[in-house]
């Protein structure tokens, strides 16, 4: 008889998960907010000339497309061009700018320019955080005779600052994206 | 109330006046926990104040009694006494059951040996409650190193997560208070959410033998048996305060528990842990503090034959990543590896900030019993348990202070088991179980999901026969079979879903598009058989050989199926696969154990193999715009794993004794014919230990840890660019840090022990000589070294 409760217990609450389960509630995407698709690096001439972008965009972030990357042209030997340095989420319509976000928390974020071997430019930053250190998203780059190398643009989140360059920056790599550029 | 029922028995006696006067009473008198009789039992009739005593077979008889209702008094020296209402008509047969109340009390007070074992043929480890005090302000998997053959995978040194044999996660169940822990055990840096203090001691299975709580215990079952109330009138309790200098921090325990003779029992049990940041030798480990708060209620009625228990417990537990262990990708792993020292050191404090984790584990269990004549001990049981993790790392603008991973999980699970005498050597358990489960893992983070939503469905049967041949010689046997289905709700990245090739393999289960990414609906069913058979001997009275196979087969878990995408703890990408079957694994293990309180041994050698292990390993590399990544991906492989665990314990002198205890685990990948990754290095403890009752129960250990440098282990080294330097440089993530010794000390003395409460003050020392060391099981050994040196002190109430 109590073996007979038992099992007729066991059976309705069989019962009563499986009136609990909802099938039909299908859950939303999630759009990620904070993710850096793109990199542009817009380099212009104090004169009209069309500015020479370095774009990377990663569009499916840490799936497994590779960035693709683009060089818009060369750059002129012995000139000097400003820098600016746009980030976008590109996985939401419209875009972001997370640019915004980065010089809002300059103290906490920082560029750095690696030029390799055999590109002969040189870089200044541009802008800095209210304690003077520099953050980076402008900069000034003053090409020198005619070469070709690579220029890596770093950016890392909480580094130490002030640093001496990004061996001692410490933090965290948000960003890391190395152009093949010829000064001609 | 013996008067009352007097009256009613007077009463009830009238109408029998004109009955026959010429029938007997009979039966035994036995112990309801092990049926073993009961000799030198008195029983009296109270009406007509006849009594009688049990034989040495624990069988009595009244002759000459009239048919109607009796009040019987049964009494045992060893037993409370307790009252019986018999119905008699015709010659009648009837056994009692009594309770040894003075065994259960030494359970709790005085850790008595009476265990109920959880398999016949495996031999078990236990820690008893007063070695797990020693532990009040650490982990479960703290206390569990001081096993053999159970060592632990850490992250930091406040998730501790127990591996057993050299496996862990997902293949090791962990049952707490008789319910099976449901708290996303599958990540490795998830630590068991159980409080230490709520334990009434631990037993470890080193197999899956254990079939009664389920199929899939590849590694093995760790029970934290709950602690038991006796049955008299009584009030007690403990307050445990520990206070250590590394870390800075101290923890708080308290229980009390009221019982009454009539069976009814109540008890609290709280916890309050907090420490600050802990310290190497040589600097601060930023940002690894931790702050936990549990409690739990208990309480039930305890009868002969009937009882029930209700349960809950809340856990509570905030944890600190250690700083410098966040980083991006493989150019940041290059600074951090290569570095002495963290790339991250802070002043001292108490604050948590991300990356941190933020666990609350919420338990409840009702259980009721019945003994049923002739048909054995049934149980039920319901059990709910919901686990909230969340898990912070270090954002950017709006969302800095947002969780990056949220997820609830919830389980119901209902249970139905049968403990049946058969005959006198022939015992049989069996049970049935249902179990529902829901992930509901919350979009709000901003972050595509870890582990997907899903709802789990699972059936599982059991029986477990155990036979005892002859005295000495019991044999084993049981099987199991486990029904799982998922129904699964994920999102894939189109660029994943179709370099794994799954448009092609599984376009059916598409739901939608939405950008760039897909939602499907994965149904997956699983079933999974296991069985258990062993044998156990012992001669010469202190001998005794212990002899099992077990077959354990183990669905894949979430995390295996699902992973997809960058684990920033981890710093690197990892891949599950939606194909997946289950692991089956079989494991032979034999143990020879000499039980002697001069000189006793466990030696417990085992072969393991399992069929479709399901590894993680280092793929590729992958470019994103955030810089390299390793890809770690799963795969299925055929894993062997050999290995011996002893134990041994010589008291060589007068209060003198000297423990030994060495593990060695081997593990192999037969497809790749390549060793096994994070398999735990050879290993062996040695204490003195000095302990004299005259001088107030003072004990005093020396105990030396040596660890072994891990020789063993795949090459998963990997070369990365550097821009700034120009150069390539290895990554190495393979090579074991090198072998150490650690010195630890231990002392405690009682003091004001009175009939009704007794103070322990204990005093340890970890670390004695400050050693700085890595540790190959703890995932942040890359960029810090291992914990300093410790003083704690311990002060315990028992009263």
């Amino acid at each position: 008889m109590n073996k007979f409760k038992f099992l007729s217990v066991l059976f309705f609450s069989g019962l009563l998960f499986t009136a609990c389960s909802s099938d039909d509630d299908v859950p939303e995407p999630v759009n990620e907010e904070e993710v850096i698709t793109t990199l542009t690096v817009s380099l212009s001439t104090d004169g009209s000339a069309t500015p020479i972008t370095l774009i990377t965009r990663d569009l499916d972030g840490d799936g497994p497309n590779p960035p693709v990357i683009t060089v818009s042209g060369n750059l002129a030997a012995g000139t000097t061009y400003n820098g600016t340095i746009v980030l976008l989420n590109e996985t939401v319509t419209p875009p972001e700018n997370i640019t915004e976000e980065v010089e809002e928390e300059d103290d906490e974020h920082q560029f750095f320019y690696t030029v390799g071997s055999g590109l002969n430019v040189t870089t200044e930053y541009g802008n800095f955080d209210g304690d003077g250190n520099p953050l980076g998203t402008k900069f000034t780059l003053i090409t020198g005779a005619a070469s070709s190398g690579t220029l890596t643009f770093t950016l890392r989140h909480e580094p130490k600052k002030p640093n001496t360059g990004l061996a001692d920056a410490g933090g965290e790599t948000d960003l890391a994206a190395s152009f093949n550029v010829t000064v001609e | 109330m013996r008067y009352k029922v007097m009256i009613l028995l007077l009463l009830s006696s009238f109408p029998s006046i004109s009955q026959n006067c010429d029938v007997s009473l009979s039966g035994k008198v036995i112990d309801i926990h092990d049926g073993s009789i009961l000799p030198g039992a008195t029983l009296v009739i109270s009406n007509t104040q006849e009594a009688v005593q049990t034989n040495l077979y624990g069988e009595y008889t009244f002759s000459n009694l009239c048919e109607g209702t009796y009040f019987i008094q049964v009494s045992h020296p060893l037993c409370l006494t307790r009252g019986f209402t018999v119905k008699i008509s015709g010659d009648t047969t009837r056994d009692f059951k009594l309770e040894h109340h003075l065994e259960e009390l030494n359970q709790i007070l005085i850790e008595g040996k009476t265990f109920q074992n959880e398999t016949e043929s495996i031999f078990q480890n236990r820690i008893s409650r007063a070695a797990l005090d020693r532990y009040s302000s650490g982990s479960l998997g703290d206390a569990l190193n001081s096993i053999s053959g159970v060592s632990s995978l850490n992250t930091g040194n406040t998730v501790v997560k127990p591996v057993i044999n050299g496996l862990h996660s997902s293949r090791v169940v962990i049952i707490n208070n008789g319910v099976r822990m449901e708290d996303q055990e599958w990540g490795a840096e998830h630590a068991p959410n159980i409080d230490i203090n709520s334990a009434g001691s631990i037993s470890v299975i080193k197999g899956a033998g254990a079939l009664q709580y389920g199929g899939n215990a590849v590694g093995g079952v760790i029970v934290a048996n709950s602690k038991k109330a006796p049955v008299k009138d009584t009030l007690y309790g403990q307050t445990q305060f520990n206070a250590a200098t590394n870390g800075r921090g101290s923890s708080f325990t308290s229980e009390i528990t009221k019982a009454y003779k009539t069976g009814w029992y109540g008890s609290l049990q709280g916890t309050l842990k907090r420490f600050g940041d802990f310290q190497t030798p040589d600097y601060v480990l930023s940002n690894t503090g931790i702050f936990e708060r549990n409690a739990s209620i208990r309480f039930g009625l305890n009868q002969f034959d009937y009882g029930f228990e209700g349960y809950y417990s809340i856990f509570k537990n905030k944890i600190g990543i250690l700083r410098a262990s966040h980083i991006g990708g493989a150019q940041d792993q290059v600074r951090a590896i290569n570095s002495s020292r963290p790339l991250i050191i802070g002043e001292f404090g108490y604050t948590i900030e991300p990356p941190k984790q933020d666990v609350t584990h919420h338990l409840a269990r009702v259980k009721a019993f019945k003994e049923f004549n002739g048909l054995g001990k049934a149980s039920l049981q319901y059990d709910f348990q919901r686990n909230n993790r969340l898990e912070f790392d270090i954002r950017r603008g709006s969302d800095a202070n947002k969780a990056s991973l949220d997820l609830a999980l919830t389980t119901h699970t209902l249970l139905l088991d049968l403990d049946s005498e058969v005959s006198e050597n022939l015992n049989l358990k069996t049970g049935i179980m249902a179990r529902y489960q829901d992930n509901f893992a919350d979009p709000e983070t901003g972050v595509r999901r870890l582990i997907p939503d899903y709802e789990k469905y699972e059936l599982g049967a059991y029986a477990i026969v155990d036979f005892k041949i002859r005295e000495n010689w019991t044999v084993e046997a049981g099987g199991r079979f486990d029904y799982t289905y998922m129904d699964v709700f994920k999102f894939y990245r189109s660029s994943f879903w179709e370099s794994r090739n799954y448009d092609e393999l599984f376009p059916e289960i598409v739901v939608e598009e939405s950008g760039n990414q897909l939602l499907t609906n994965p149904q997956l069913n699983f079933y999974n058989a296991s069985a258990t058979a062993g044998s156990t001997y012992s001669f010469d009275g202190e001998y005794k050989l212990f002899f099992n196979y077990s077959l354990a087969s183990r669905a894949p878990n979430p995390s295996e199926l699902f992973s997809e995408g960058l684990h920033h703890s981890a710093s690197r990408i990892e891949l599950g696969d939606l194909s997946f079957q289950s692991e089956i694994s079989h494991k032979l293990a034999l143990t020879f154990q000499r039980e002697n309180s001069t000189f006793g041994f466990s030696i417990n050698p085992y072969i393991h193999s399992i069929k479709d292990f399901i590894v993680i390993e280092p793929i590729e590399i992958q470019q994103t715009i955030r810089g390299n990544f390793q890809v770690w991906e799963y795969r299925q492989t055929n894993a062997s794993l050999l290995g011996v665990d002893v134990d041994a314990s010589l008291a060589f002198a007068k209060n003198l004794r000297f423990n030994h205890q060495f593990s060695l685990v081997k593990g192999y990948d037969r497809s790749r014919n390549q060793e096994l990754i994070d398999m735990p290095p050879v290993n062996t403890k040695n204490e003195l230990v000095y302990q004299n009752p005259k001088i107030y129960n003072l004990r005093l250990a020396l105990q030396s840890e040596y660890v072994f440098r891990q020789n063993e282990f795949p090459n998963n080294n990997f070369e990365v660019f550097l821009p700034e330097t120009e150069t390539t440089e290895l990554i190495d993530v393979s090579t074991p840090p090198n072998a150490y010794n650690l010195l630890n000390f231990n002392s405690n003395i009682d003091l004001n022990t009175t009939s009704k409460s007794k103070l322990t003050l204990g005093l340890t020392v970890s670390n004695l000589l400050n050693t700085s060391y890595r540790n190959y099981l703890n995932r942040l050994r890359f960029y810090a070294d291992d914990l300093g040196r410790n003083f704690l002190l311990n002060l315990k109430l028992n009263y």
